[in-house]
């Protein structure tokens, strides 16, 4: 494995990201062509993949690391084996299918090139997660495709609906992202390492740690939101708001599979205790359940498919819960059958969309001879969905029942469910087929023709994928199942596949008892939809409004939150900021043992002595008399201007002391900042009234005092404490002796400010520079108040009321 | 405040200060002085000079925004602790150059065109600040 393996396993996952970043461009010279162009990206590194499944099903893994952050110890490390293959190969071949499709959905949308680039970097995100071996990286992906998700979801954004559906997609999703995270960490903390490689046979130990529980909620928190389990599941229905081309990508192949892709790689290592099972098996089964009756209700057909979206991630849930070695061979075989004909449907009810303008199953019929090619498509898929004979759905589903083939009265009730579920989805596959295309043609809003090429390609590959795979069963038990089955359980996996039909076998009386059902729901499914709204109507509520309430309620909090402490009344803030000044310094001197430095208990008798009249000369004398006396002026001030100008002769005589006890530097300063204060705090106030007194109530006046004199006190005490001990003086010797050898400077003070401490006194002038755009936006913000914000403005209208009554 | 002796004397005041702003401020390294306080100096001038003369005048006379000035001086500043890294060392890492002028030697650093960017943060914000109070304050 030389370097250059390393580097293109890491560029089939980075690689569709720069494919991104050029998208624009490509759609600008290649119009019309830019989907034929783009598709050559994944193409390539589905080929590039293919060359690995030779390798996979004899050696099991291959690594490949670039450095990432050295100096931690992290490496952007890939691996490929039998699960990350599978799924690799499913994303680039179903997404260069995708991307031709978009190129063709969205022929003429002004963004076209915009969107195939978030396309193209979801795509990347998305073998990324599937190919890290770093789990900081695997996390990096997992957000990266959440990220691009609600780019996607969100892309017709004027459209109040798109952007809801993209903000909520985010928010669930991003809640699993900060569980995966914190979980990622957890296990690092454990066990000493950032890879998945890393953990194998680390399983045991971890299932009898005892933060394992801890461990699996979080992983679990990622891929159930991720995976749309019951009850957070309502986002993906929402993401219906996306274009066509992004529902069939993310909900077939890609995003919603990352939790069930998690769930699979971390079997291993989380897998196969009880709380494992029970959460997975029954949140699985609840969730296929409540999709496939969901996807019943729906007339829309993206819902539908939505809705048995969300059925089959339980569905595949399910099987991850169980665990053993059929259901995980299920899993594997679901998985692929699953994504083709998933976004085969999608992409059929996409073209059916586009040429006839409407996309309710109700008002569609007869498009067989118009869109007879389209039909071909949507009949492929839905008998893989339906899962008869021949395709791979046959073999998923055989293979799911096996897994429940023990007689255990547990293995009945799921068993139940399964066939309940499956049954189910059997009746909307058969629906999604039939009702739209055959009996008499409808009118519908856009008079019907064929789908382009580039929109037929899809479904009709995928379809025929689902049926061609299946009949090389032995070809894809060994080579795909089997590796993948293998990584998920980290044991050697027998194969069992067959497409043979076997009468003999309960196996085959249930996939008969399955269509049966099937057809009965087909039949019925008017008469179910409505019996399933009125149960809805009498409920009344929806998970969908409860998370409406919970933002809602979340903004409300925070609204609250602000209002409390961001008041707008500047007097209160000063007393806040001075109240915990005076905290700040009564605290160490007065709870921590400051007052016995200062004056040690044993000394308290003979305080009288330690009093004595300071030794100063007459000019320091004056000096103190010049501070006494604009503090006197400041206290009694008869109007604004004669305080400000007292509080400057005060500053200007503490100025003076600098000078004096040998700070030049500081009184230089103190000079200076003294006068500007005095000129800025006088343009202040010309705004107010500078020829008043200030008012103040008694209590104002009180509190204010108390505050002043509390500060002062405390400042001046801790300053005697300080100076009272011995300073350590390593730091002043250590500039003393340096300031001139290695930083040429005589002046200390300065050379600290702009050498030894530069970097500090570049984050201050960037905060002075910052206060200063504050200020002048307060300054002008006054001047105009039109260009405020309206609810800004409102806010200071009422707090103006207020202030007048 | 507005009167003639104010006005007539005001500029130079203002000029001698502004002079007086760029020595203290080149001066720093050895005695006292600085950046921070040659800013503050300047910025009075400046502040004085609004008032005696009008803000438009002092807008006119220094021709660019006085908060570019701030933003040019945090520019610079950051840019001369990136001047280390063509060196080799860690960022804001000092470098010293001795211009042998023949009668004197002149050091120029990168601690210098630091303590530049200091003067003007401080000189154009608190300028900003006190140039737009003044325009919007009346008459002082």
């Amino acid at each position: 494995m030389g370097p250059s393996l390393d580097a293109s396993i890491a560029l089939a996952a980075l690689g569709p990201f720069l494919a991104a970043a050029l998208a624009p461009v490509v759609h600008r010279f290649a119009g019309r062509y830019a989907g034929w162009v783009l598709a050559v990206v994944p193409a390539s590194i589905f080929i590039f993949l293919l060359g690995f499944i030779e390798p996979i099903a004899s050696r099991r893994f291959v690594q490949a690391s670039l450095e990432w952050v050295p100096s931690y110890g992290l490496n952007l490390s890939f691996f490929i084996d039998g699960l990350s293959l599978t799924f690799a190969l499913t994303i680039s071949g179903i997404g260069a299918l995708i991307i031709l499709y978009a190129g063709s959905y969205l022929a003429g949308h002004p963004h076209q090139g915009r969107f195939l680039g978030f396309m193209l970097a979801f795509m990347g995100a998305m073998l990324g997660l599937v190919l890290a071996d770093n789990m900081l990286a695997l996390f990096m992906f997992w957000e990266l495709t959440s990220v691009t998700s609600f780019l996607l979801i969100g892309f017709d954004h004027a459209r109040q609906a798109a952007r809801r559906g993209a903000i909520q997609a985010l928010v669930i999703t991003n809640i699993g992202g900060m569980g995966l995270l914190l979980g990622v960490i957890l296990v690092q903390q454990l066990t000493g390492t950032w890879e998945i490689s890393g953990l194998r046979g680390l399983g045991d130990g971890m299932r009898e740690h005892g933060l394992y529980p801890l461990v699996l909620i979080l992983f679990l928190m990622a891929a159930f939101t991720k995976s749309a389990q019951f009850p957070l599941h309502f986002w993906l229905p929402n993401a219906m708001e996306a274009p066509t081309p992004v529902s069939a990508f993310l909900h077939s192949a890609t995003m919603v599979q990352g939790g069930v892709y998690l769930l699979s790689r971390m079997t291993p290592f989380l897998g196969g205790t009880d709380m494992w099972t029970v959460t997975l098996v029954s949140f699985g089964g609840v969730t296929l359940i409540w999709g496939a009756l969901g996807s019943i209700r729906q007339t829309d057909l993206k819902q539908m498919l939505a809705q048995t979206t969300i059925a089959s991630l339980g569905l595949l849930v399910l099987l991850i819960g169980l665990g053993n070695e059929a259901a995980i061979a299920a899993v594997v075989v679901y998985f692929i059958a699953h994504a083709l004909y998933k976004a085969g449907l999608f992409m059929v009810a996409g073209a059916i969309d586009h040429e006839t303008g409407t996309r309710d199953i109700t008002l569609l019929s007869g498009l067989s001879d118009k869109m007879p090619l389209t039909f071909i498509g949507a009949a492929l898929a839905a008998l893989s969905m339906v899962g008869l004979p021949l395709t791979l759905g046959y073999l998923g589903k055989e293979e799911m029942y096996l897994a429940l083939a023990d007689a255990d009265w547990r293995s009945w009730l799921l068993l139940a469910v399964l066939v309940i579920g499956n049954a189910l989805l059997a009746g909307v596959a058969m629906a999604l087929a039939i009702k739209p295309f055959l009996g008499p043609l409808a009118t519908t809003p856009k008079s019907p023709h064929e789908a382009p090429i580039a929109m037929l390609i899809g479904p009709l590959v995928l379809g025929g994928l689902g049926i061609g795979v299946a009949v090389m069963t032995d070809w894809f038990a060994h080579d795909i199942v089997v590796p993948a089955a293998s990584t998920v359980l980290d044991v050697a996996v027998e194969s069992h596949l067959s497409l043979a039909l076997k009468p003999t076998s309960i196996l085959f009386w249930l996939s008969v008892l399955t269509w049966v059902l099937g057809v009965l729901v087909f039949l019925q499914m008017a008469a179910i939809r409505t019996t399933l709204r009125r149960l809805d109507a009498a409920i009344g509520w929806t998970l969908d409004q409860g998370f409406d309430s919970v933002m809602f309620g979340l903004i409300r909090f925070s609204g609250a939150v602000t209002r409390f402490f961001h008041h707008g009344k500047l007097e209160l803030y000063l007393v806040v900021v001075f109240a915990g000044l005076a905290l700040a310094v009564m605290v160490p001197v007065l709870g921590m043992g400051g007052m016995d430095v200062l004056l040690p208990t044993h000394e308290l008798g003979d305080w009288s002595a330690k009093l004595s009249w300071p030794d100063l000369r007459i000019y320091e004398w004056g000096v103190i008399a010049l501070a006494v006396l604009g503090l006197g002026a400041l206290l009694t001030a008869s109007s604004r201007l004669v305080a400000i100008l007292a509080l400057g002769v005060q500053g200007t005589a503490v100025a003076l002391i600098f000078l004096l006890f040998g700070a030049p530097d500081l009184a230089f300063t103190q000079f200076m900042v003294e006068i500007l204060s005095v000129v800025i705090l006088t343009l202040v106030m010309t705004r107010l009234r500078l020829d008043e007194r200030d008012h103040r109530q008694f209590e104002d006046w009180a509190r204010d005092g108390t505050l002043a004199i509390v500060c002062g006190a405390g400042v001046s005490l801790l300053l005697m404490v300080v100076l009272s001990g011995t300073l350590d003086p390593r730091m002043s010797d250590f500039f003393t002796a340096t300031s001139v050898p290695i930083a040429h400077g005589h002046n200390i003070v300065n050379v600290i400010l702009v050498d030894y401490r530069g970097f500090d006194t570049l984050g201050e002038i960037s905060v002075v520079m910052a206060a200063g755009i504050a200020i002048l936006a307060l300054i002008r913000g006054k001047k105009k108040p039109g260009t405020l914000a309206p609810d800004v403005a409102k806010r200071q209208r009422k707090s103006a009321l207020k202030a007048a009554k | 405040m507005n009167t003639v002796i104010f006005r007539t004397i005001a500029p130079l005041i203002v000029s001698i200060m502004l002079v007086f702003s760029v020595y203290v401020c080149l001066r720093g390294h050895n005695e006292p002085g600085g950046g921070f306080i040659g800013g503050l100096i300047a910025a009075s001038a400046i502040a004085i000079f609004g008032m005696s003369s009008g803000v438009e005048r002092v807008r006119a006379a220094i021709r660019v925004d006085p908060l570019s000035i701030a933003g040019f001086g945090v520019f610079i500043a950051g840019l001369s602790g990136l001047m280390s890294l063509f060196t080799g060392s860690p960022f804001l890492t000092s470098i010293w150059l001795y211009l042998d002028l023949g009668e004197t030697v002149l050091p120029l650093s990168t601690p210098m065109i630091f303590d530049i960017g200091v003067y003007l943060v401080v000189f154009g914000t608190i300028s900003a600040i006190a140039l737009a109070l003044e325009g919007e304050g009346g008459d002082i």
